[in-house]
């Protein structure tokens, strides 16, 4: 995934969890649970999306590299892991 | 219905930390107690000029050796960690006092906070207190909707918030609350502020650094918190400074606060657990309090735990949940050999979570109940007794309880006035307590029916369904109205419906909460769409995104369904728990008032 598709995948994620949410109008550099009005719930919803969407499974102690827009995009574009879009392979 | 628990009781071996709990003996800490004598661990204002929960919580601290100990450690966001002593934080909260003095408001005019977890949030909390005034505490995670009603029915004169929360919460309804007269900036940044707009730090700076509290009655009006009924508008539950002495009896018995403790709550405090027992309860003890501007982050706070030396935990089953499923490795790389106790409250704890603290925080957690009507811990598993896994306790020395007969609609049965009590265990029925303890509510702000309505037979109703065990532990069953109780907050159905019937292509709504492995509910809205509207997951998003903008995501649903048909009864009410019995898949009960297409 290179940072384009990571941002859009963001994008998408965001429509479903809060979809009043503008992420061009989102500091990418402010903790994007603030800027975005996401609480607990929502953040980890769009943790579990991400897995839902392309198998990468981000753990917890993780969670603060993708704390804000920027950090989401560098550790999505970042990710090597193996597993990467396995459920959606599975299905298909 | 067997009535032995399916979980063993927990048997204290030893007590942690050495430390001995205030309450061993159960029965004899009940029998000895009396509210009388509660008060008088107080010290009261000097010259018997009353009883202000300010000066219990930090004056009475403030002076000789005491004054040097830390009263709050902040640890804020950016890592920076900011302290304030008991000495210090008279002072500032003098100061807060002299600035709203100097803007004229005074003696029971109500002061509201939208604020995050910073240090000013303590300081103009206690500062209204010493000024007496009312505190009214919001959740910042509330949109612009639930602020603007909460800020209209409490009559609130004066808001100390942030210019990004103003600008995203109060901007937006500004213009419907023509007596918000001051608005104090926290952090301003100097850009053309709100209407009534001062900047807090500069307004601090230039007032006087000491404030004497004036005469305060007990019974004069103190905190404002707002919670949630099945029906209308969100309900101001007003308590009196006279609250103090059941917060601080409570921290000793329920949360087992010594001399010396570190003492974090997690609860925000817009709600009520975060400013009974986040600000006041710890600080009337002397102890040092620890609070976390960060959200919830497993790693974050297994680390706060263990660096900030935490002895007396009170937290949230969501929470513990969370941590939970996080697992056990990331606990194990944190030293948490302080944590002596650690209690819960919000909703009902599961048993599992209890017998997981023991394993991997090495202490079980203790369950307790109380709601914001009662202004203190009532029901409680102590430090020093057993604890039943899944039970909420028993009855705190000085709160007696009893389980009332229900009637058909679900809630007490009231007869000529009077409720008959359910003397046998095992049996169903409401929650009551009998009212006398200092920190019951005094009234719902403008709904004197609504308050009145809380009371029957000399019990206060407390809306709860529970049942008791032979030894009378209490075991919650469930509400016996259509609240529901998202992540440890109550949430009105009634407030949900009215936002999404405000968008054009919805008629009407029906809002229930749906069991949730992690938050306990969460909020499911099934709306009817006006003619022209086709349910599509378009129009199911812009409803979703609609109501968060309004609500804010602490009360807006998470799950949205589309129902043309949604059950209502002869009288046109819309039939929440036959919506809940139906998404649950269960028997739907007596449908007899019921009228829907077939």
């Amino acid at each position: 995934m290179n940072p384009v598709e990571a941002r859009a995948l963001l994008a998408r994620l965001l429509r479903r969890i809060a979809p009043e949410v503008d992420l061009a109008t989102i500091d990418p550099a402010a903790p994007l649970q603030e800027a975005a009005d996401l609480d607990s719930m929502d953040f980890l919803n769009l943790v579990a999306a991400v897995y839902e969407d392309t198998g990468i499974d981000i753990p917890e102690r993780d969670y603060p590299s993708i704390a804000s827009v920027d950090g989401f995009v560098a550790r999505l574009a970042a990710d090597q892991s193996p597993s990467a879009s396995g459920p959606r392979s599975a299905e298909a | 219905m067997s009535l032995t628990p399916p979980w063993p009781t927990i048997r204290k071996a030893r007590w942690p930390g050495g430390v001995t709990p205030n309450v061993v003996d159960y029965d004899a800490a009940r029998a000895a107690f009396t509210w009388e004598a509660a008060r008088r661990d107080l010290d009261g204002l000097p010259g018997g000029r009353g009883l202000n929960m300010a000066h219990e919580a930090v004056d009475r601290h403030a002076t000789g050796l005491h004054g040097e100990r830390v009263a709050v450690c902040w640890l804020r966001r950016s890592g920076e960690v900011d302290t304030c002593t008991y000495r210090e934080l008279a002072e500032a909260t003098d100061r807060f006092a002299n600035v709203l003095r100097s803007l004229g408001v005074g003696r029971g005019d109500a002061v509201f906070t939208l604020l995050g977890r910073v240090p000013e949030l303590h300081v103009a909390v206690l500062g209204t207190l010493k000024n007496t005034s009312v505190v009214c505490p919001l959740f910042p995670a509330f949109g612009p909707e639930p602020v603007r009603q909460r800020l209209a029915i409490g009559d609130g004169r004066v808001l100390v918030t942030t210019p990004d929360l103003y600008r995203r919460r109060v901007a937006p309804v500004r213009h419907a609350l023509p007596r918000l007269e001051h608005v104090l900036l926290v952090g301003g940044d100097g850009v053309a502020g709100p209407e009534g707009g001062l900047d807090l730090a500069e307004a601090m700076a230039t007032a006087p650094g000491t404030f004497t509290i004036p005469p305060t009655d007990p019974e004069d009006a103190a905190l404002l918190h707002f919670t949630s009924g099945s029906t209308g508008t969100p309900k101001g539950a007003l308590h009196v400074h006279d609250a103090v002495v059941a917060h601080h009896a409570t921290g000793r018995t329920a949360l087992d606060l010594h001399d010396g403790d570190v003492f974090w709550c997690t609860a925000d405090p817009g709600w009520v657990t975060g400013l009974s027992y986040g600000v006041i309860a710890p600080l009337t003890h002397g102890v040092t309090c620890v609070v976390d501007e960060g959200e919830f982050e497993a790693q974050r706070w297994y680390r706060v735990l263990g660096e900030a030396g935490v002895s007396v935990w009170y937290t949230a089953p969501t929470a513990l949940r969370l941590l939970m499923r996080a697992g056990p490795d990331l606990a194990a790389a944190h030293d948490l050999s302080t944590l002596r106790f650690v209690a819960s409250v919000g909703e009902p704890l599961n048993p599992e979570v209890v017998s997981w603290g023991q394993d991997v925080l090495g202490v079980p957690v203790h369950d307790t109940w109380w709601q914001t009507e009662t202004g203190a811990i009532m029901i409680a598993n102590l430090a020093g007794c057993d604890i039943r896994p899944g039970s909420m306790g028993r009855p705190l020395p000085g709160v007696e309880a009893a389980v009332l007969a229900r009637g058909a609609a679900g809630r007490a049965a009231v007869r000529h006035g009077r409720v008959r009590v359910v003397d046998r265990p095992g049996v169903e029925g409401e929650l009551a307590l009998r009212p006398g303890w200092p920190s019951m509510f005094r009234g719902y702000v403008g709904d004197d029916a609504g308050y009145a309505a809380s009371f029957a037979g000399g019990w206060y109703l407390t809306g709860d369904v529970v049942r008791h065990d032979e030894d009378g532990w209490l075991w919650f069953v469930g509400r016996a109205d259509d609240v529901i109780t998202s992540a440890g907050h109550l949430i009105g159905p009634f407030e949900v419906e009215s936002a999404l019937m405000a968008h054009e292509a919805v008629v009407e709504a029906g809002v229930i909460g749906v069991p949730d492995p992690v938050a306990g509910e969460v909020v499911k809205a099934f709306v009817t769409l006006a003619p022209g509207h086709e349910p599509t997951d378009d129009l199911r998003l812009d409803l979703l995104g609609f109501a968060r903008a309004r609500l804010g995501p602490a009360v807006a649903p998470r799950l949205i369904a589309f129902d043309q048909h949604l059950p209502r009864t002869r009288s046109g009410k819309i039939l929440r728990r036959l919506l809940k019995a139906r998404e649950l898949g269960l028997p739907e009960g007596d449908l007899s008032t019921l009228d829907v297409p077939p």
